[in-house]
């Protein structure tokens, strides 16, 4: 199958989705004249014009609200946040309205649109330009949430995510954008709410998703090579959360690792391991071990940073210790 | 009521200036540019990380209006505040050891460019949150009201920054209880790959000081001396308790937005064009001279001492030590 980089899969879902259907288009801070930061948006000006890719003043209040409002209106709108850590600046819009419109008036209006939201760290970009936010939203009824691993599902999501009625925050790693990855040619969708068992494995449950599945992969490399037999779930869409994926293989494996690098308190693999403990207990054989970052901000210096990062060594770690 | 924003032109003479005076633009406006020209050199090189944003163009802003401030008074600055530490007096070493990543840092390495403050000398903090600091700056010109204190708080934003809703909500709290705040706009015409003409709805943004009650003045920002009298102005009424002002200074970014920006959006032709004609440094030294208020000999020897500060800064900066892991957990908490 031919490879094509993470960003690219991305600009081929644009390009597929705002061809066949006219209400679907783009507004963000600086994604025309130069492409997007992560070469996200390249060639889409010149191909559906200003008024469909729409660079906006610096307000992510206005970029947020007005898409919910055209939403309302008829359009199918995607909002790019520049930087996940600029959500924010638009929380209102985002838990206040863009998630409640539908319920709240009672099932009247749909609020179609995709938040998209450039995540996790890359080069040591500081406390305000590195965070992994997405366990924020999964608290928040009303919005659906993804956060793809790789090209193939980075294309899948964001096409399913611009098809679905419903709001849907679209997460993507900046350090995966430059990756590549096999992409089918022929027309797809990755499913929202699906996990996915990626490698078969007895001796332990390994749910992760973005950048940190890559990690999660390269330690269950490591492990297989000292016997112990990895089975590693990439989440893809964090809510809604697709349980029955998870409890069926930790009831095959009886061990559970969850992963993620975001913040562990309070985080994605606390509402795993609530789930497991509430629905499987009787599957664990050992304790559920959650691996994530440290409770502070994301330092600058590199030792710190590289202190802080969540990598596949304390990943194989931490599984090592349970056996 | 306030009128329409005015313009403020540059001191017909500068024979007034005392020496003293003269010396320390030209001190802190060197001492910027070899700054941040050195940082340029050493994030290319691969040895600084993270983003870095490059105040070269726009020295005479920052300069002009920390000439009227003490370390008393309080700056909240934006990702592109080095120039703005620099002139607020904070120490190059230390500053430049936080770009570096290392433990003398001012964060002690935990902050890097983007987050560099320094409290010893009023500078309360970069921001990477563009549009971050009206509110902060308003609550601190708040408390010198409340505590009966002169010092007022400036806040710097860009062009691009002043879209934000906090704008808005900042400047009309300091007017409508008259808070010791000066709103300083560096209008450096891009707001990152923008044009700002073309994401603003007013062609100055000094016009939008009317509608909070508050004066407005537009000043040529690359004109040390234009700026420097324009904040005087303002700052006298601030302290005088009159409340809030809007001080729009028209500059021009030379750098790209940040280092590394691939500038695709603009021509080298526009850059170079600016960079020949309105460059803060060069028109300093042109109108001295001319004027016969400083020689070449005092220029070169205060531009050699600059240099020579920096490059010791950078020294000290690439000999540091790195902060041990174990910090990463310091500070969360007091
Ligand atoms: C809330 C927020 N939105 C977007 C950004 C990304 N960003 C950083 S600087 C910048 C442009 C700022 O332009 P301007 O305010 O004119 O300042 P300049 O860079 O020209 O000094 C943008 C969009 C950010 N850091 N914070």
């Amino acid at each position: 199958m031919r490879e094509i980089t993470f960003s690219q899969a991305t600009l081929e879902a644009m390009d597929e989705e705002m061809t066949r259907d006219e209400t679907v288009f783009v507004m963000g801070e600086d994604i025309a004249r130069q492409g997007g930061i992560f070469g996200q948006f390249k060639g889409l000006p010149a191909k559906f014009g200003s008024d469909r890719v729409k660079d906006t003043p610096i307000t992510e209040t206005a970029i947020v609200g007005a898409c919910v409002g055209a939403a309302l209106a008829g359009m199918r709108p995607i909002a790019d946040m520049h930087f996940a850590d600029f959500v924010g600046v638009c929380m209102d819009e985002i838990f206040n309205q863009m998630a409640k419109i539908h319920y709240m008036f009672g099932g009247q209006k749909t609020v179609p649109m995709v938040l998209r939201a450039p995540d996790g760290l890359i080069n040591q970009a500081a406390a305000q330009h590195s965070q992994s936010l997405e366990s924020w939203f999964m608290h928040v009824p009303g919005l659906k949430v993804v956060i793809p691993s790789n090209p193939a599902d980075a294309k899948g999501l964001l096409k399913s995510a611009i098809r679905d009625d419903n709001p849907v925050i679209y997460f993507e790693h900046k350090s995966l954008f430059s990756r590549k990855g096999p992409v089918p040619e022929e027309e797809y969708f990755t499913p929202i709410g699906k996990a996915k068992v990626v490698t078969e494995g007895s001796d332990v449950t390994l749910v992760s998703y973005s950048l940190c599945f890559n990690h999660a992969l390269e330690a269950a490399q490591m492990l297989g090579k000292e016997g112990i037999s990895v089975e590693c779930v990439d989440l893809r869409t964090i809510s809604p959360i697709d349980k029955d994926t998870i409890l069926e293989s930790v009831a095959k494996t009886s061990r559970l690792v969850i992963a993620h690098e975001a913040v562990k308190q309070g985080g994605v693999g606390a509402e795993i391991s609530a789930i497991v403990a509430e629905e499987g207990i009787d599957y664990l054989d050992a304790p559920i071990v959650r691996v994530g970052a440290p409770f502070t901000p994301v330092p600058f210096a590199k030792p710190l940073e590289m202190a802080y990062r969540v990598t596949p060594q304390k990943i194989a770690d931490a599984i090592r210790k349970m056996f | 009521m306030c009128a329409k924003p005015v313009t403020k032109k540059t001191p017909s003479s500068i024979k007034k200036y005392d020496k003293e005076l003269l010396n320390h633009f030209y001190d802190v406006m060197s001492k910027i540019r070899f700054f941040e020209q050195n940082i340029q050199e050493k994030f290319l090189a691969g040895v600084i990380p993270g983003f870095v944003h490059v105040y070269i163009g726009e020295e005479a802003t920052g300069t002009g209006i920390m000439s009227n401030l003490t370390k008393k008074d309080y700056i909240q600055t934006t990702h592109r505040g080095h120039g703005h530490t620099i002139a607020k007096g904070a120490d190059p070493k230390r500053m430049m050891a936080e770009i570096f990543g290392k433990k003398a840092g001012f964060c002690k390495g935990k902050g890097g460019s983007m987050h560099i403050a320094d409290f010893s000398v009023g500078m309360l903090g970069a921001n990477g949150i563009v549009g971050g600091g009206y509110t902060l700056a308003t609550g601190s010109a708040l408390a010198n009201k409340m505590m009966g204190k002169k010092e007022i708080a400036v806040v710097f934003f860009g062009d691009g920054a002043s879209n934000r809703g906090t704008f808005h909500e900042a400047a009309n709290m300091a007017a409508a209880w008259k808070l010791p705040v000066l709103f300083v706009c560096e209008n450096n015409q891009w707001a990152s790959t923008t044009p700002y003409r073309t994401t603003t709805s007013v062609e100055d943004i000094a016009d939008r000081a009317q509608g909070y009650g508050m004066p407005g003045v537009i000043v040529d920002g690359n004109d040390v001396f234009a700026v420097y009298e324009a904040a005087k102005g303002l700052i006298e009424n601030i302290r005088k308790g009159e409340g809030p002002a809007l001080l729009e200074c028209k500059t021009y970014r030379i750098g790209g937005h940040f280092v590394g920006d691939p500038e695709m959006y603009r021509t080298k032709e526009e850059v170079q064009k600016v960079f020949t004609e309105n460059d803060p440094i060069t028109r300093f030294e042109t109108r001295v001279l001319a004027e016969k208020v400083m020689s070449q000999a005092e220029l070169d020897e205060i531009k050699s001492n600059a240099r020579k500060i920096i490059e010791e800064a950078v020294d000290f900066a690439m000999q540091a030590p790195e902060p041990d892991p174990a910090e990463l957990y310091q500070d969360l908490y007091v």
